[in-house]
């Protein structure tokens, strides 16, 4: 056993109200600068969607995070002799059309325009050639479905499920998905850079890219899958989400996790054997992945972890924060929040509770009886307008079953609470059928509605 | 140290690769794997991310108007630099059982920052160069600045020179002296040559920085110019609150949706228009509190929604009186349900007795029975001859005797009311219904109740059976009713046509019928209904319907709203923690708000201010009344008496002035000042020589004659808004013949025989109205661009301020993380500057004269009995004696010494003190807390304020304002509650009295939000740390609403009401454009063949707060980038229209040149353009006009309703943003073109 520590998050999709609020605070803390216009650490997609950089979800495409090939785990973008050949050749990335080109405006002819035949206007320019420019496509053009006919069916998540999705006004969902860099246990960026430029903070696991060291190869933007790797044109080195580690070091959450108005990110540490990642990113199933990923992690509360851990040089302080940990509790012990495209098989640290969505319309346009009674709720799951299967090809490689498991205890919990909310006795027998006891779904009902700032963070 | 021995299961590409950065650098450990690499915190490399984040200061601040979040944000500053911002975390808590406030903001406000230092910062004072050049040339003529001034707006060809550049660029730099000389100038010109009401401010929502507002409100107040309303001119005022409650808005703070164990958003797409809030909504799910959506799109709350309701839009109504027809029969007909009808007894009209009026072969319902009409013959009640009697409602006790409850507004007033003045049944069980009563003579009578459902919106009759008996000798029935006969609930015995089931498509109220109209299955609408209504019934009144714009702005929106409110009042869901309306759109609470109205109208110096209603001002003076053909009684019901035939909608309003029912300022032809001189010449009062002039017709209201000589508003200045790129509805109108310069309007006049009976028509249609717009702001928006002067604003990091709200319940600061930068000023020190220069010139030209003020009958004072059973009596057309204050305006004489404007601004005056400072009824004796304010602020030494507190500072306007309010001065609270005490004889003191000692102070505002105290400011209480909900103290302490009835009103007599049909809640369609305009039918091309009409709404803006940060870079790169208008896929694909394509928006009032957004969230014949998308951002010119394409609002107009402009009775009478005429603008209807996707600037 060789104990690290991790600060993680976890995002409550289902609270998300897609306002972007952590978009910006963050790219005004950290990338509002030359060289990083078309930067945004932390976005947020509505999905479905094409994402930013669109289409990033299509590895066969981009070529992003590991394979097993032969029972060997492998850069998916290839190995050593490829990338001696690619490094003074063009990776395969994204180009600046598919994040964006950046612009801005004339602003100032709006008070320096000589009297004129009309009124001044300010007209948008590109950052990159400083001409005037048609705007076509940004990092956020699909918000809230804009351009649904023609971009969302883009969305590769939706190309990759067999159901028939149909964008037609009656049928219609969306979601939000913020992300910003997993810190993954297994980073593809970091073994794809060839000046070993990127690393693992040891201590914390918040991976960076060391600023002295790049060498703007940009082989890191092709090898991680999530394209959270960006190219500041201005330095020619690459940058990325530092899991705000300034703030983090003094005890302060990120940026977009303090900003965020929906309440809805999480903040703890977590610990995990780090002898166990190699081969938990090996499984020969990508569905495998998410139960294998658990498995790397170490219960803190466990006295031989504690004592490997102590062993390992991690403070007292730290082992008490990885027990009271938010994030521990929703992977761990009540199992509601799942990862980011396990498949990749870096391990992704960011972790999500999916949406539930609106259900009760599916159900009870036929039933007339309680929409909120457990059974009706139940049984929507599987009608939900966000397909589950969508949802399961983010988070669970396509396994639907533990992403129903998920919609139902959050479904349990409205129902059992409801009870309460009306001051009438809660039945027990509601939680118990998606194995939780009262007391796990009351603590989790205090950390996911109540959500008191020491709580999530 | 790194060790690269291989592992099994690695086939060593991973370390190959790492082994090749080995080759290039050393550092770091390599994992045994060879696939990652640890290090222990580069620390020297990633510096640069150290110093990125490190900061010198951190400041307190938030974002001021526009927004109703009120969010306390952290300003970070380094090297004397704003760098960015985000939320403050430090909210006292709610309860350790709910979730807290923290971090309140949004995308927006988290953008603001970009503003301080942006290319759009207007840094210096700029004029029209045109203007300046003639001014400095005058000046050097003429010496004085107010002769230079009047040389140009005097001169026909110059004045339509300047005028007409206006919105074309051309602006120059000027200095702060010469702008204030030439503004002030501009100033006291109108004064001296028309008058001080020819002088108007506009400035919104004071809530969000009431110092700035106050600064400039203060000022007008002072010089007697006019301050526009904003409430109701935005359409976010919702006139069903007065209405019904007698309260211009009331709603439950944010944190109190927790409380709700059923929550409906219904036109309210809360995480867009609620961002800090919405968080609420969501983890109330957890609940297990069931959430639905109604929208006519799959909205942004939809995706929270246990079910999304896709209505139709503008049939809300329908929808709610399908739910209220589902509620009636089986909580209240089939099977009463005890909680609801004793609720409805005690605090609702419903038991209340309405007399029915024989017409024809039928009955209408008419006024309500009063305690004037009880006597016979051989009988006379108690309470008939009483003080007041024709304003107290009777009841009927189960023996069928006639019942006076206490509570009415009768008790309001008057001696003899003291004591009585609450909702204390003492014992009686009023009867619900005639058929409760046990007695025998009661019948049935066959009633005409109005409907408008007809596919055209024509008007119809309805005619069903209530149960009636003889009260002194007239037939009476309940509101309860008259609403089920309305809502179409049937009871044995009832004559008339009734529909037979809820399938009955016919059945005018049937969940079926409410489908034809709304599209929602009627399945559903019975569902939700009844989970509605045992929900509030199993959980104690705890359903909650959130409501907004888009519910609200339609021209009908006080019907859909009444709908809504009967919904929650029969549930007994108001006045309850987490039951009721919330209401949420621009609604604004000033929460210290009697310190507030006195500082900001100058209350303390004279009395009353001059305050306007902006819909009806801007009808008149943009010369839309010009373009509307229609009469009035077009809108009227088929069972209405006539009172509108053959009158324009002008004409409503030019009754309603001189009625006395709404303010119009200008008020009466000729200069104000000029008539109080004659009148002094005369030796008789400046009352008796102006209504002797206006009885012979020599002086006229200006509602009667707006394109009179002179009358119309001169100068005006608009601060904290961008009038003319976001509110200014008939946008192109504005430009037209408010400001005389380029636009794109394409519509006639009134044709001749369309044109109105009374007021005056002007052939020659007068451009160019205003002689000065002078606006102060910090960036570049359609308003600075057509204004004459610019003056450079400090933004909301470089002042102080106080912000309040009443989505929580904490008042919290500005202040400044650096100074003004350039030559910013903040509002308090522009208008300071702007009152000295004022004063200066004032020596010459004004010196003392008398004005007076030709004032409304208002609200929540004995005014509000002018009008008994709210009986329309016009004196002009020989129907009563013009008495002022009774059958028309009031007349108020005031000495104004103009060159002490500037003295009494920066001073606290006598009247605080002195006459009191009344709210809502109650006033409030400050003594004690002026004195306190003058160790405060500083005693003024010399001039018109010596010896009295400074306000000198923005600083002491924030103090003044926090002592002398009751929310934040605990004191003033308490002796506010022994007042009501006194009138209602219940307890009230013990809501305050523990913390009559407590006084917040502008320094508890910096440290941290200030939670506010219990005050009869408001209906709701914060006693004990509870969560905000209005109406909780009326509830619980049996605290009359500000009603006729005292209860809260399902029925409403007053007549103009009643010639709308709209007594009950009523469902009425969307307005139909192709009648009123003219416009093609949706779903047709436009009149040349090209395009399809649809319908066009103008919701709020994810990336803006209305026009503020649309022009924001980082808005911007998230959104489109420009202006766009969402459509469905269907719509486009008829039109061949792609998204991002190039396309024009025409209808006969301008024109819009946008990009498209294509979306299956978008229904059919719909499309959105989100509002206030500024014309200043990459706006071609238009294809259809030629000139530059236009604001969301160059495609709407005003259209007011004339029920909104009647007064003088009851909780129907104005207050300023209380009551009055909406700027609705949701029942436009727009011809969607693609256009040449080449595009020119």
């Amino acid at each position: 056993m060789r104990v690290m520590a991790q600060m993680a998050m976890v995002m409550n999709l289902d609270k998300c109200i897609g306002c972007h609020t952590c978009s910006v605070t963050c790219k005004q803390a950290w990338t509002n600068r030359t060289g990083t216009e078309y930067v945004w650490w932390n976005n947020v997609e509505t999905r479905p969607g094409q994402g930013y950089p669109r289409t990033y979800e299509d590895q066969e495409r981009w070529q992003g995070g590991w394979v097993v090939k032969n029972g060997k785990l492998t850069l998916r973008a290839g190995g050593r002799l490829k990338k001696l050949l690619q490094i003074f050749a063009n990776p395969v990335m994204p180009s600046m059309d598919d994040y964006y080109e950046p612009w801005t405006y004339d602003y100032d002819t709006l008070i320096s325009a000589p009297l004129g035949e009309h009124t001044p206007v300010a007209r948008p320019y590109s950052l990159i050639s400083g001409k005037p420019m048609n705007i076509k496509w940004s990092a956020n053009w699909d918000d809230n479905l804009g351009g649904s006919p023609t971009l969302t069916r883009e969305d590769p998540i939706l190309r990759k499920i067999n159901e028939d999705v149909k964008l037609e006004f009656e049928k219609t969902f969306m979601f939000y998905l913020p992300r910003i860099c997993e810190h993954c246990l297994n980073p593809s960026c970091a073994a794809s850079c060839p000046s070993g430029a990127i690393y693992k903070r040891s201590e914390d696991g918040i991976v960076l890219v060391d600023q002295d060291a790049c060498r703007g190869w940009r082989q890191c933007i092709t090898g991680c899958p999530y394209k959270k790797v960006y190219f500041n044109h201005r330095t020619g080195k690459a940058e990325k989400c530092t899991f705000c580690f300034p703030r983090i070091e003094v005890g302060i959450p990120t940026v977009c996790s303090e900003t965020c108005v929906g309440r809805l990110r999480y903040i703890g540490l977590v610990l995990y054997d780090a002898d166990k990642v190699l081969a938990a990113a090996s499984q020969t199933n990508d569905r495998d992945l998410y139960q294998a990923q658990r498995d790397c992690f170490l219960d803190p509360s466990d006295p031989d972890v504690q004592r490997a851990a102590i062993a390992a040089g991690v403070p007292e302080d730290w082992l008490e924060a990885a027990q009271r940990s938010p994030v521990w509790a929703l992977i761990n012990k009540y199992e509601v929040a799942l990862p980011l495209h396990p498949e990749y098989r870096t391990m992704p640290m960011v972790w999500y509770i999916p949406p539930l969505s609106p259900i009760v319309d599916q159900v009870t346009r036929t039933s007339a009886g309680d929409a909120e009674a457990h059974e009706v709720l139940f049984a929507a799951i599987d009608s939900l307008r966000i397909p589950t299967s969508y949802l399961a090809e983010l988070f669970t490689a396509g396994d639907v079953p533990v992403v129903e498991a998920v919609l139902k205890k959050l479904a349990a919990m409205r129902s059992y609470m409801r009870d309460i909310n009306l001051g009438r006795d809660p039945r027990a027998e509601i939680v118990e059928s998606v194995g939780m006891s009262e007391e796990d779904v009351y603590d989790m009902y205090r950390l996911l509605a109540l959500a008191k700032y020491d709580e999530r963070y | 140290m790194s060790t690269t021995a291989k592992k099994p299961g690695s086939n060593g590409s991973g370390d190959a690769v790492l082994k090749m950065g080995r080759f290039f650098t050393r550092r770091g450990e390599i994992s045994d794997d060879g696939r990652t690499i640890t290090r222990e915190g580069g620390r020297g490399a990633d510096s640069f991310y150290r110093d990125r984040w490190s900061h010198d200061k951190v400041v307190r601040s938030t974002h001021g108007v526009n927004c109703t979040g009120s969010c306390s944000w952290k300003v970070y500053v380094k090297d004397g630099i704003i760098t960015w911002e985000a939320q403050q975390t430090d909210y006292p808590t709610v309860g350790d059982d709910r979730p807290e406030y923290e971090p309140r903001g949004c995308p927006r406000g988290a953008a603001f920052s970009w503003y301080t230092y942006s290319p759009t910062r207007v840094r210096y004072p700029y004029a029209r160069g045109v203007l300046l050049e003639m001014y400095r040339e005058a000046k050097e003529h003429f010496g004085d600045p107010v002769e230079a001034w009047a040389s140009i707006v005097e001169d026909p060809e110059k004045a339509a020179r300047y005028k007409r550049a206006r919105g074309k660029g051309g602006l120059v730099r000027t200095s702060w002296e010469e702008a204030v000389e030439l503004a002030a100038a501009a100033h006291v010109y109108t004064v001296k040559k028309f008058g001080p009401d020819r002088l108007a401010g506009f400035t919104p929502i004071p809530a969000m920085s009431m110092a700035s507002y106050a600064a400039g409100s203060r000022f007008y107040s002072l010089v007697g110019g006019t301050m526009l309303s904003f409430y109701d001119w935005y359409a976010d005022l919702p006139p069903a609150s007065p209405q019904v409650f007698g309260d211009q808005t009331d709603v439950p703070e944010s944190a109190d949706w927790w409380d709700a164990a059923y929550l409906m958003m219904w036109g309210s797409n809360v995480p867009v228009t609620r961002t800090p809030d919405a968080h609420f909504m969501a983890e109330v799910r957890y609940r297990g509190t069931k959430v639905v959506t109604v929208s006519p799109d799959f909205a942004d709350n939809a995706k929270f929604a246990d079910e999304w309701v896709a209505i139709h839009p503008g049939t809300d109504a329908a929808l709610a009186i399908g739910m209220g027809h589902v509620i009636l029969k089986e909580f209240f007909v089939d099977t009463a349900t005890p909680q609801f009808v004793d609720y409805c007894k005690t605090y609702t009209d419903l038991p209340f007795l309405v007399t029915l009026e024989r017409r024809g072969d039928s009955f209408v319902p008419g006024k309500f029975l009063v305690a004037a009409d009880l006597r016979d013959d051989d009988w006379t009640h108690p309470e008939a001859d009483s003080l007041n009697a024709e304003f107290k409602t009777v009841v009927l006790a189960p023996d069928g005797g006639p019942v006076v409850p206490n509570g009415s507004m009768g008790y309001r007033y008057g001696e003899e009311g003291k004591g009585r003045w609450n909702l204390d049944l003492e014992g009686v069980d009023p009867a619900m219904s005639m058929l409760d009563v046990a007695a025998g003579d009661t019948y049935a009578v066959e009633i005409d109740l109005p409907r408008f459902d007809a596919p055209d919106g024509e008007a119809g009759v309805l005619r069903r059976g209530v149960p009636v008996r003889e009260v002194a000798g007239k037939p009476v029935c309940t509101v309860y009713d008259l609403l089920l006969a309305s809502y179409g609930v049937h009871r044995d015995g009832m004559p008339g046509d009734w529909p037979q089931s809820y399938d009955d498509p016919d059945g005018v109220g049937t969940p079926e019928w409410q489908q034809s109209l709304t599209s929602v299955p009627a399945a559903q609408c019975i569902r939700i209904a009844r989970e509605f209504a045992a929900t509030a019934r199993d959980s104690g009144g705890r359903a909650m319907i959130l409501m907004g714009a888009g519910t609200n702005h339609w021209f009908h929106s006080d019907t859909i709203y009444r709908t809504f409110l009967t919904l929650t009042t029969i549930t007994g869901c108001q006045g309850k923690n987490g039951g009721g309306w919330a209401h949420y759109v621009g609604q604004e609470k000033v929460r210290p708000h009697t310190g507030f109205s006195q500082m900001a109208f100058a209350l303390d110096w004279q009395r009353p201010a001059r305050q306007n209603i902006s819909a009806a001002f801007f009808y008149l003076h943009t010369g839309q009344w010009r373009y509307d053909s229609h009469s009035a009684d077009s809108m009227a019901a088929a069972t209405g008496k006539g009172l509108f035939a053959g009158l324009s909608p002008a004409d409503m309003l030019a009754s309603s002035a001189r009625m006395g029912w709404m303010p119009s300022y200008p008020t009466i032809s000729g200069n104000i000042l000029d008539h109080c001189d004659a009148a002094a010449a005369e030796g008789i009062t400046p009352q008796e020589y102006v209504l002797r002039e206006l009885k012979n017709g020599n002086i006229r209201f200006v509602a009667e004659d707006p394109d009179g000589e002179g009358n119309c508003p001169k100068v005006m200045t608009v601060w904290r808004s961008n009038l003319l790129g976001s509110s200014s509805k008939g946008n192109e109108y504005f430009n037209k013949i408010l400001l005389g310069t380029d636009h794109s309007l394409r519509a006639d006049v009134a044709p001749e025989g369309h044109r109105g009976s009374e007021v005056l028509w002007n052939d020659e249609l007068p451009e160019g109205k205003l002689d000065l717009l002078l606006t102060l702001d910090f960036r570049m928006t359609s308003t600075t661009l057509y204004s004459d002067l610019v003056l450079p604003a400090a933004t909301w990091y470089e002042k102080y301020d106080l912000s309040s709200t009443d989505m929580h319940p904490y008042v919290h600061s500005f202040n400044p993380a650096i100074n003004p930068p350039w030559q910013t000023r903040t509002d308090y020190a522009a208008f300071s500057a702007l009152a000295e220069k004022f004063s200066e010139l004032a020596r010459v030209h004004l010196g003392t004269r008398t004005d007076m003020i030709i004032a409304p009958l208002q609200h929540d004072t004995p005014d509000e009995l002018a009008y008994p059973r709210g009986v329309a009596k016009d004196w002009r057309r020989g129907e009563c004696e013009a008495i002022p204050g009774k059958t028309m305006p009031k007349m108020i004489p005031i000495e104004r010494d103009y060159t002490l404007v500037a003295q009494k601004w920066s001073s606290i005056g006598p009247l605080a003190a002195k006459l009191g400072m009344p709210t809502k009824g109650v006033v409030f004796d400050p003594t004690p807390d002026i004195e306190k304010l003058r160790q405060h602020n500083g005693i003024v030494r010399g001039g018109a304020g010596a010896g009295q507190p400074s306000l000198a500072r923005d600083r002491d306007m924030c103090e003044a304002i926090l002592h002398l309010s009751g929310t934040t001065n605990g004191r003033l609270a308490t002796e506010g509650w022994k007042q009501v005490e006194a009138r209602t004889g219940k307890h009230f003191t013990d809501l305050s009295e523990g913390e009559a000692g407590k006084q917040i102070t502008f320094k508890d505002t910096q440290l941290a939000p200030q939670p506010v105290i219990t005050s009869p400011e408001w209906s709701g209480s914060e006693h004990g740390g509870r969560r905000y909900s209005p109406f909780v103290v009326n509830v619980e302490r049996l605290k009359p609403w500000h009603t006729l009835t005292g209860r809260q009103q399902c029925y409403i007599d007053h007549d103009w009401l009643q010639e709308m049909g709209e007594s009950l809640p009523v469902y009425r369609p969307p307005l139909n454009m192709t009648q009123l305009y003219g416009e093609p039918e949706i779903g047709q091309p436009g009149a040349d063949g090209v395009g399809l009409t649809v319908r066009y709404l103008t919701p709020h803006n994810k990336w803006s707060i209305h026009s503020e940060y649309q022009d924001n870079l980082l808005m911007l790169s998230l959104a489109r980038g420009g202006q766009a208008i969402w459509m469905s896929v269907q719509d486009a694909a008829k039109l061949g229209i792609n998204d991002n394509d190039w396309i024009e928006a025409v209808n006969r009032n301008g024109v819009v040149a946008s990009r498209a957004i294509v979306s299956s969230r978008m229904p059919e014949g719909l499309v959105y353009m989100h509002h206030a998308q500024d014309r200043t951002v990459d706006v071609p010119i238009a294809e259809a006009s030629g000139k530059r394409g236009g604001i969301h609002n160059s495609i709407t107009r005003i259209l007011f309703k004339p029920s909104h402009v009647a007064g003088g009775y009851a909780q129907i009478s104005w207050a300023f943003n209380y009551y009055g005429p909406t700027g609705n603008q949701r029942d436009e209807v727009t011809v969607i073109r693609r256009r040449s996707q080449e595009v020119t600037y």
